[in-house]
C-alpha cells in the first residue's frame, strides 16, 4: 500500500512538470497548427544554460529561471521568426514541411549542445537534489515538490494571461481562427511568434526546474519531445485544462509502470498511451470535457 | 545510365566506395518506397523503420532460429514487412496531416521496443548474428542494384497508371477524390503495401549483406526513418529520380563529413602541421548530424520540392550568379 | 418515378441542429432546386446525401436502394455525382488529368480513361485548356471543372453546390446552358443556389429550407409568392 501512495506521489509532481511542458506544446499546436519537434531541444538548451549558470557562475537553478526563461523565449521567436514564419509563403509539395523544420532544428540545437558540451552526463547537484521530507511515511523529494509547486504557480499565471490579458486573448483568437482575427486587426504573424517564444519559455521553466533531480546530455531532447506531444494529444489539442491533464496523467502512468513493470518500460508506457488515444479518444480529454 | 552502374564495381575497386555505392543503392530504394506513399499520396509517414527492421529481422531470425538461409528473407522480407503495413495503416489512416506524421513515428518507435524488450524471439539488444555468403561485396552490389531498379521501374509504371492517378488524387484532395469515386482507404493502405514492401526487402537485404542487426541499428528514428524522408526531400519529392540523387548526395555527405573528407583534411593538416587544422578536422567529423540539421533547414526553404523538383530554379541561379 | 427520396433526415453538430426532418422526393429526369438563405443547412444536405458525414437520422434513398450508410466513394460508384461550393480541383494536376482520374471510375483502362475525358471536356466546353494545371484557372473554368470531373464518373444524378456563385452575367449564361444541356442528356439535377435568377429560371420544383427546416416547397411560381420565402430572405436582411 505504501509503494503505492509513494508512487503516486511521484506520479504527481512529475506530473506537474509535464504539464508544463505539455502547456507550451499545445498552446503552439493550437495557435500554429504545427507540431513542435523540437520542443524537447528547447528544453534542453534551457538545461544546459542552467547548468551552465550554476557551474560557472554559482547561481541556485531556481534564480537561473529568470535567465533560462527569456532566453528561450527569445530563441524561440528566432526560430518561428526566421526558420518557420517564412515557410508559410513557401509552396511545397508536402504540407507537413513546418514539422520537418522543426525536425532540423532540434537536430542542430542537439548537435550545437554536443559540439559545445559534448556527449558527456552532466547534473547539477544542490543543497536539495536529495532532500526528501516525510508526511506520515510517504517520502516527498524537496526539489520535486518545489518544482511542482512552481509549476502549478506557472500554470495559474498562463491562464490568468491568456483569459485576462489583451494579448492573451489575441492569442486564444488566432488558435480559433486566425483569418477572422487578422480581420479583426490582430496580427497574426507576430502573435505566432510570440506563442513560440512563449512555448520555449515554458519548457524552459520545465527544464530548468528538473536539474536539479535528473542528469542532463545533448540527446536528452528527444524523449521529452515525444512526451510533450503524448501530452497534447492526450489532452486534446490547443487545451490549456487537457495539457495538465494529460501531464499527470502521463506522470502517473510512468511512475507506475517503473515501480510494477519496469524500467525498461518507461518510454513504451508513453508511446502505448498515444496510440490507445489516437484508437479511441482522437480529441483527447478536451473531447470528454467539452473545454 | 543502368550500363554505367553496371560496369562501376569494376572501375571502383576499393571495397571501402563499393560499401558506399551499395550504401546509396539501399537508400535509393527506401527513398523511392517513402517517395511513393509521400510525394506520390501525400502520407508524410515517419515511420519508415518500421518496416525496414521487420524486413531485416525477418531474414535475420528466419536464419537464427530456423536456420534457413537468410536470402529466404528477401523474399519475405517484403512480404512480411506488408502485412505489419495492415495494423500499421489501419492505425494511422483516420489520422490527418501532421497527425499521421506523429502517429506512424510513434509505431515506428513502438516496433523498436517490442523488438527490443520481446527477447524471446529477436534476442533484444544484443542482436542478430549471421553468417554472410558472400566475402566479395560485388554479388551484394549487383543485388541492391537490381532491388533500386526495380524499385524505380515499378514506380514509374505506377503513376502512369490508374494506381498513379489515385495516388495524387489523394494527395491532391481526399475529399475531392472520394467523391469521383476513389476508395481512399483502399488506396492509400496499396501505396503504404508497396513503400512497406520495398522498405521491408531493403532490410532484408541489410541483414544479408552486413550480417548484424539490433533494434537500435534497423528500427531507428533517426538513421532510418528521418534519413529516408531527407533522402526524398533533398533529391525532390513526388519525382521519380529524385530520391535517387537524394540517396547519392545524402550518403556523400555523411561520409564526407564522418572521414573528414575522406580522411583529405587529416592528411592536409599533416601537411600543413598546425594545430588549427586538427581541431578543425576533428569538429568537421564529428559534425555530420549537425550538417544534415542545416541541410534539412535550408532545403526545406529554399529548394522545397528538392534538387530535382526545383531543377528550374537551380538552373536559374547559377546562370544569373 | 423518384430517383432520390430524403425522409426525415436531419444532422446534430454538437449543440447544433443543422439540418431537421427535411423531407423531400426528387424525380428522374428534373432539375430540383435547394433553395434558402446563407447558413440554412443546404450544402450540409448535400453532404449528407453523398456522406461527407454520416446523418444523425433519417433516411437517404437512391433509385430505391437505402444509401445512408454507405461511404462516399461508394455512392459515387452507385451513380450520384456532386460538385463543391469551395470548389477542389486537383490544382497540380492538368485539367484534362482532373477528369481521367474521374473517369477511371467506369473505365478502368488507360486508354479509354483519356478518351472518355477528352469526350467530357469537349462537352462542357474546356477542351482548349485540356493542358492547362487545374490551379492557374478562372473561377469560372474551375467551377465548370468541376462539373466535369463530377460528369465522367456517369452519373444519374448530379448534386450541383452553388455553381453560380462568383460568375459575371456572361459565365453566368454559359453555365445555365451547361446545366440544361446536362439534364438533356438523361441526368436528373439537384442544385443548391441563393442566386435567385438562376435557380427560378431553370428548376422544375423548389424546396426552400431555412435553419435546417423546410419551409416550403412546388414550383418556382409558387414558392416565389410563399410568405414565409419572403421573410426569409428579406426579413433577416438578406437577399444576396
Amino acid at each position: 500500500m505504501e509503494v503505492f501512495f509513494q508512487t503516486l506521489v511521484a506520479g504527481v509532481l512529475k506530473g506537474g512538470l509535464y504539464a508544463l511542458i505539455g502547456i507550451g506544446m499545445t498552446l503552439i499546436m493550437g495557435v500554429m497548427g504545427i507540431i513542435n519537434l523540437a520542443h524537447g531541444q528547447m528544453m534542453m538548451l534551457a538545461m544546459y544554460l542552467t547548468y551552465v549558470c550554476f557551474h560557472y557562475l554559482g547561481m541556485d537553478p531556481y534564480l537561473t529561471l529568470f535567465v533560462s526563461v527569456p532566453c528561450l523565449f527569445l530563441i524561440g521567436v528566432g526560430v518561428q521568426k526566421y526558420t518557420l514564419n517564412p515557410l508559410l509563403k513557401v509552396e511545397s509539395l508536402l504540407p507537413e514541411n513546418q514539422v520537418l523544420m522543426t525536425v532540423g532544428v532540434g537536430m542542430v540545437m542537439t548537435e550545437v549542445a554536443r559540439f559545445i558540451f559534448t556527449s558527456n552526463y552532466v547534473s547539477v547537484k544542490t543543497s536539495y537534489s536529495d532532500a526528501t521530507f516525510f508526511i506520515g511515511g510517504i517520502s516527498f523529494s524537496v526539489a520535486l515538490t518545489i518544482a511542482f509547486v512552481f509549476a502549478c504557480a506557472l500554470t495559474g499565471a498562463m491562464f490568468w494571461f491568456l483569459l485576462k490579458t489583451d494579448l492573451g486573448r489575441s492569442i486564444r483568437a488566432v488558435a480559433q481562427d486566425a483569418e477572422a482575427a487578422s480581420l479583426m486587426g490582430v496580427n497574426a504573424e507576430r502573435i505566432r511568434t510570440i506563442t513560440m517564444g512563449m512555448g520555449a519559455g515554458l519548457v524552459a521553466a520545465a527544464g530548468t526546474l528538473l536539474l536539479p533531480i535528473y542528469y542532463l546530455f545533448p540527446d536528452i531532447g528527444g524523449p521529452f519531445t515525444r512526451r510533450a506531444f503524448v501530452i497534447t494529444i492526450l489532452g486534446g489539442l490547443g487545451s490549456t485544462v487537457g495539457a495538465i491533464l494529460g501531464g499527470v496523467t502521463l506522470g502517473l502512468a510512468e511512475a507506475f509502470g517503473a515501480t510494477y513493470i519496469g524500467m525498461a518500460f518507461e518510454d513504451v508506457v508513453g508511446l502505448a498511451i498515444f496510440i490507445l488515444v489516437l484508437l479511441f479518444l482522437p480529441g483527447g480529454f478536451k473531447r470528454l470535457t467539452k473545454v | 545510365m543502368l550500363a554505367l552502374m553496371l560496369l562501376l564495381p569494376f572501375v571502383v575497386r576499393e571495397p571501402y566506395f563499393q560499401h558506399l555505392l551499395i550504401l546509396v543503392l539501399l537508400w535509393v530504394t527506401i527513398g523511392t518506397g517513402w517517395n511513393l506513399l509521400a510525394g506520390y499520396t501525400g502520407q508524410v509517414s515517419f515511420g519508415a523503420a518500421g518496416f525496414f527492421g521487420v524486413g531485416a529481422y525477418t531474414a535475420g531470425l528466419l536464419s537464427h532460429h530456423l536456420g534457413i538461409s537468410a536470402w529466404w528473407g528477401m523474399a519475405l522480407g517484403g512480404v512480411v514487412a506488408m502485412v505489419v503495413a495492415f495494423p500499421f495503416g489501419a492505425i494511422t489512416f483516420p489520422l490527418r496531416g501532421a497527425y499521421f506524421a506523429l502517429g506512424s513515428l510513434a509505431l515506428g518507435e513502438v516496433m523498436r521496443h517490442v523488438a527490443t524488450i520481446w527477447e524471446s524471439l529477436t534476442e533484444g539488444m544484443v542482436g542478430i548474428l549471421i553468417m554472410q555468403t558472400f566475402i566479395s561485396k560485388l554479388p551484394y552490389y549487383y543485388i541492391a542494384l537490381a532491388l533500386a531498379v526495380f524499385s524505380i521501374v515499378l514506380v514509374h509504371q505506377v503513376t502512369r497508371s490508374r494506381l498513379g492517378y489515385y495516388f495524387v488524387s489523394i494527395r491532391e484532395d481526399q475529399d475531392a477524390a472520394a467523391s469521383i469515386g476513389i476508395n481512399t482507404t483502399k488506396y492509400k493502405m496499396i501505396s503504404l503495401c508497396m513503400h512497406a514492401f520495398l522498405t521491408g526487402m531493403a532490410g532484408a537485404l541489410y541483414m544479408n549483406y552486413m550480417g548484424f542487426i539490433d533494434p537500435h541499428v534497423v528500427f531507428s528514428l533517426h538513421d532510418i526513418s528521418i534519413m529516408a524522408i531527407l533522402v526524398a526531400i533533398v533529391g525532390g519529392v513526388g519525382t521519380l529520380h529524385g530520391p535517387a540523387v537524394g540517396a547519392f548526395i545524402m550518403v556523400a555527405l555523411q561520409e564526407v563529413f564522418r572521414t573528414a573528407g575522406f580522411g583529405g583534411l587529416k592528411a592536409l593538416s599533416d601537411a600543413m602541421g598546425g594545430g588549427f587544422m586538427t581541431v578543425v578536422t576533428k569538429y568537421v567529423s564529428q559534425a555530420h548530424v549537425l550538417a544534415f540539421g542545416i541541410l534539412v533547414v535550408v532545403v526545406i526553404m529554399n529548394l522545397p520540392n528538392g534538387i530535382v523538383g526545383d531543377w528550374a530554379r537551380i538552373k536559374r541561379v547559377f546562370r544569373r550568379g | 418515378m423518384a430517383i432520390l427520396e430524403l425522409h426525415e433526415v436531419s444532422k446534430n453538430f454538437g449543440g447544433l441542429r443543422a439540418v431537421d426532418r427535411v423531407s423531400f422526393t426528387v424525380d428522374q429526369g428534373e432539375i430540383f432546386g435547394l433553395i434558402g438563405p446563407n447558413g440554412s443547412g443546404k450544402t450540409t444536405t448535400f453532404n449528407l446525401i453523398s456522406h461527407v458525414y454520416p446523418a444523425s437520422a433519417g433516411k437517404i434513398v437512391f433509385q430505391g436502394r437505402d444509401i445512408t450508410p454507405l461511404k462516399t466513394h461508394q455512392i459515387c460508384a452507385l451513380g450520384v455525382g456532386r460538385t463543391f461550393q469551395v470548389v477542389k480541383p486537383l490544382k497540380r494536376m492538368t485539367v484534362l488529368d482532373n477528369v481521367i482520374a474521374s473517369a477511371f471510375l467506369r473505365h478502368p483502362s488507360m486508354k479509354d480513361a483519356r478518351q472518355q475525358a477528352e469526350k467530357w471536356l469537349d462537352f462542357c466546353g474546356l477542351t482548349p485548356y485540356a493542358g492547362h494545371l487545374a490551379r492557374g484557372l478562372s473561377i469560372a473554368s474551375r467551377k465548370r471543372l468541376e462539373i466535369t470531373r463530377a460528369m465522367a464518373t456517369e452519373p444519374k444524378l448530379l448534386l450541383l453546390d452553388e455553381t453560380a456563385a462568383g460568375l459575371n452575367p456572361g459565365e453566368l449564361d454559359e453555365a445555365i446552358e451547361l446545366i440544361l444541356k446536362i439534364r438533356k442528356s438523361g441526368v436528373t439535377i439537384v442544385i443548391v443556389e441563393h442566386i435567385m435568377k438562376v435557380i427560378m429560371s431553370i428548376s422544375d420544383r423548389i424546396h426552400c429550407i431555412n435553419h435546417g427546416q423546410t419551409i416550403a416547397q412546388g414550383t418556382p411560381q409558387e414558392v416565389a409568392r410563399d410568405p414565409k420565402v419572403i421573410e426569409a430572405y428579406l426579413g433577416h436582411g438578406g437577399g444576396h
